[in-house]
């Protein structure tokens, strides 16, 4: 028993003179367990070779699809079309990132950016030999950073984000669970002073308004709102000082 | 007219690519690494299992060296590999990992005391030492000794890639995304870099550089069925055959995985059956120990894949819309196991499929099917990772064929090899560039860059009779169908023929949107889509000419490793104007064998077409073994008496193990 499913998707190319934003629709028939990404290449191969769409992995796992889909930030590989009662789907950019031509953003700039901003790589002073045996680390310690490691710089925090929308500078959910991340990392020799020095700030982890649609709609189901509470307790006590 | 220079150019942001951008960075020489997607969603982020390093921390795996590792990956590669390759490869492998922690890739650690496990479907308790508390740990994997794959849950590849491009980019390498490399310049010698594309924009650059390294990944999107992500496309790879000059090396070397599931063919690890899973068949039956009595479920991967699609064919399968499947069961391991170790698997399986893998009994296996997953071929490099045929142009990673695996890989071997090639190629390859500082004629790059202009410019302007993706999905299928696990003569010859009509007819499609100043991903498929063909003609046509069954190329019509005739690598290469690859072969040594060709110890016995020089290399090994070990040699000594091996000493260095230090 399949249905007709409408897929209605922004098209717009920003870098020509003439291409102005418009909604263009696509007829599909559905089939059991149809994803986004599923819908997408279809429809690039049947109805719009041209229409501009990212996708690596397909699997959840990689963070390049993500898109509006019905106003709400998700990743198009993962989103199951059965889950839209009345089939019809909107397909649009997510905001906050650099549009390239119809669903495609550019998330990868904003993305190195942001590792350059809050130095995303281990400190330390230590020389590693590496023919030598590696330094121990608690078990549970190794398990926790690993749950802090598991972002895949999707974007949809920061689509989600209304501060992100208001301060183009805003670091975001994901920036601050990266310094989290190190500073939970033991490889890790920067104080929470130094972090203070990288987002002790507006566009840090004081602009952060608490609205927490970045834990709601994160894929991974990242503890977005705990650690970003955790580092501005821990920064406020640094200012505090 | 753009032009950027750099000391060195990086084709491709995977593991293999930033690992090696690395290496050239710590030299302070500019690196420009080019990438077609940010570099952290490449498909190295899809490794769920884990990474080959004998580290022997764990009590299963204690023991173990690179001795073992190195005799595992050589009986894995079905002979078919370069031994001082793999020797290279397993002496650094601990060291990579051990590099990867001190940049804080979270491996997963040991505890100390009991702890339950499930081996061969029973639950059994092992005790972990107090001394390798806090060490790396490792899970069991397919065809190897010991228990060596180290592993963050299933999630490894992807802490792992964020781990080496975060050091990249503290390394200042200039990495641009979205940034195609569509040819390379070269003056008949030496490559000079390449021609690349904006994917945003479509602006074409001339990146020069005094050497160019090829680190692209593997070309399982010419399959219908593959684990791959669809930037696998293998256009890396063909724009090193498009030279003319250099070579592809064993294409026809195809691995496939025993357990994507289906339909969608997204990859469950072989973590799934290390950690304990079991397959089952239409009845819920428990098979594989009737097919693998010793290894069962873990035996090597071809070995596991052809015994299931055996199965199938037995009627055995499990009747579905897309075909029959079999059941992957990782039930038994338990729901607290699966949440930790196992949770993307479950994770893939409940959105996909609607399955949650903890749930005990059938409603909760996964429907699993082989495909396509791995490409041992590739782009033919010497063991420094340099091209024989063209100065300057090197190649690491999956694209690349210094020839690790042979005809069979084993899992947790190709992650591994990805940042030590990285490191061991990038550092020869860091030496080239520092060596080689010749003028550039830039007449050679202008007329590169206008000849590739006009190229897609008479594209776009194509209005031919066919459709691009009609091709490419036609390609797919034939793939699929008749160069895919079970091969035969007959399928063979009608893929090549098939292929080549393809070949042909993508010359001639119509590309829709003109515009060449923007994302067009028309246009993008346009200039793929051949490049695909000729990549698939080399996978087929090498299949087509090796009559004998080695690791995963099967002939059902030649059944038996012939190693009388075909000790030797397939080398395909492609002159301009031609529709089809031309074939050349590389003969291995067996006389230099540290390893001599035997029986794999598992798949059947007795199916072997016998080389008399094996025997003969055996012997001289044994006595040259023995005579060491009468006089007292260690294991180093008498390694190196049987086969000498180059690596840059850094690399070459022992490796300290809990317990027996560094012997």
């Amino acid at each position: 028993m399949s249905r007709k499913l409408t897929i209605r998707a922004l098209k717009y190319n920003p870098l020509s003179k003439i291409s102005k934003p418009q909604f263009v629709s696509y007829e599909l028939e559905e089939t059991p367990f149809m994803t986004i990404f599923v819908c997408l290449t279809l429809i690039r191969e049947k109805f719009d070779a041209d229409l501009s769409f990212d996708f690596v992995c397909r699997a959840g796992i990689c963070g390049s699809c993500a898109m509006m889909i019905n106003g709400v930030p998700k990743l198009a590989c993962k989103t199951l079309t059965k889950d839209y009662k009345d089939g019809v789907i909107e397909l649009m950019p997510m905001p906050a990132f650099r549009h390239i031509k119809d669903l495609s953003v550019n998330t990868g700039e904003w993305f190195e950016d942001m590792c350059k901003r809050v130095e995303s790589w281990v400190h330390t002073d230590k020389e590693t030999d590496i023919s030598k045996i590696e330094e121990k680390i608690e078990p549970e310690v190794a398990d926790e950073t690993f749950e802090l490691d598991r972002c895949i710089e999707c974007g949809i925090c920061l689509a989600s984000c209304a501060t992100k929308l208001m301060r183009p500078n805003f670091i975001g959910a994901t920036g601050l669970l990266r310094t989290a991340r190190y500073l939970q990392d033991p490889h890790d020799e920067r104080s929470v002073e130094d972090f203070y020095e990288l987002v002790g700030d507006d566009d840090g982890v004081f602009g952060c308004m608490s609205l927490l649609a970045c834990e709601d709609n994160c894929p991974k189901e990242l503890p977005l709102q705990s650690k970003i509470a955790y580092m501005r307790r821990q920064l406020v006590a640094q200012r505090n000082k | 007219m753009n032009i950027q220079y750099s000391d060195a150019l990086v084709i491709g942001g995977g593991l293999a690519g930033l690992r090696a951008a690395i290496e050239v960075a710590k030299t302070d020489q500019s690196v420009t690494l080019l990438s077609i997607c940010p570099v952290k969603r490449s498909h190295s982020a899809a490794v769920q299992g884990g990474m080959q390093a004998s580290l022997g921390n764990g009590a299963k795996g204690e023991g173990d060296n690179e001795d073992l590792h190195f005799a595992d990956t050589v009986k894995g590669s079905d002979w078919g590999c370069d031994q001082e390759v793999a020797r290279m490869f397993a002496q650094t492998a601990p060291k990579a990992v051990r590099e990867l922690a001190s940049w804080g890739v979270p491996w997963t650690r040991v505890t100390k005391g009991p702890r339950t496990v499930v081996i061969n479907a029973q639950k059994t308790v092992i005790e972990e030492k107090e001394a390798a508390h806090g060490l790396i740990n490792a899970r069991d994997f397919g065809g190897t000794k010991k228990w060596r794959t180290c592993f963050i849950a299933d999630a490894t590849g992807h802490c792992m890639l964020y781990g080496v491009a975060n050091e990249a980019i503290k390394n200042e390498v200039k990495i641009i995304d979205r940034m195609e490399a569509v040819r390379i310049m070269h003056d008949g010698k030496k490559c000079l870099g390449v021609i690349a594309r904006d994917l945003t924009n479509g602006e074409l650059t001339a990146f020069v550089a005094r050497g160019t390294m090829i680190a692209t990944g593997g070309y399982g999107r010419i399959y219908k069925q593959t684990t791959n992500a669809v930037i696998c496309e293998g256009t890396g790879a063909a724009i090193a055959l498009e030279t003319g000059l250099c070579r592809l090396s064993n294409m026809e070397a195809v691995q496939f995985h025993p357990t994507p599931i289906v339909p969608s063919g997204i990859l469950l690890t072989e973590g799934c059956r290390g950690d304990g899973g079991v397959l089952r068949d239409v009845d819920g039956y428990r098979f594989m120990p009737d097919y693998e009595p010793e290894k069962k479920e873990l035996a090597s991967r071809d070995v596991v894949s052809r015994r299931m699609m055996e199965h199938i064919r037995k009627g055995k399968g499990v009747k579905s819309p897309y075909g029959d499947h079999l059941w992957l069961d990782i039930s038994i391991l338990g729901r607290a196991h699966i949440e930790k170790n196992l949770r993307d698997v479950q994770d893939i399986c409940k959105t996909f499929n609607g399955i949650d893998p903890a749930d005990e009994g059938p409603k909760g296996w996964a429907p699993v099917l082989p495909m396509q997953h791995y490409s041992m071929g590739g782009i033919r490099t010497k063991p420094t990772g340099e091209s024989q045929w063209l100065d300057g142009l090197f190649a690491c990673g999956e694209a690349a064929c210094w020839d690790m695996h042979g005809f069979n890989r084993l899992g947790g071997n190709s992650c591994a090899e990805t940042v030590v090639a990285g490191m061991i190629v990038g550092d020869y390859f860091a030496d080239y560039c520092k060596k080689n500082g010749e003028v550039i004629d830039t007449n050679i790059v202008k007329d590169f860059l206008t000849k590739e202009y006009e190229y897609l410019k008479s594209l776009a302007n194509k209005d031919g009779k066919n459709d691009v993706f009609e091709i490419k999905n036609k390609m797919k299928e034939i793939m699929w169908e008749k160069v895919a696990i079970f091969r035969t003569g007959e399928g063979l010859k009608e893929a090549v023929d098939e292929l080549e009509e393809l070949y042909k007819k993508s010359l001639d499609v119509k590309v829709h949107n003109k515009e060449l100043d923007c994302a067009n991903p028309e246009l993008e498929e346009a200039y793929r889509v051949p490049r695909m063909l000729k990549v698939a003609l080399c996978v087929a046509y090498g299949a087509l000419l090796r009559t004998e069954s080695r690791g995963a190329h099967y002939r059902e019509d030649y059944p038996k490793r012939d190693d009388l005739n075909w000790m030797k690598r397939t080398l395909t290469y492609w002159v301009e104007g031609e529709n089809m690859p031309r074939v050349e072969y590389d003969e291995l040594d067996i006389m230099k064998m540290e390893m001599p060709p035997a029986f794999r110890g598992y798949g059947a016995k007795g199916n072997i077409i016998e080389n008399p020089l094996s025997a003969k290399r055996q012997e001289e090994v044994d006595s040259i073994r023995e005579k060491m070990e009468n006089e007292g040699k260690g294991r180093y000594e008498i390694q190196e008496a049987l086969m000498p091996y180059e690596l840059q000493a850094k690399y070459k260095a022992k490796n300290q193990r809990i317990g027996v230090d560094y012997e």
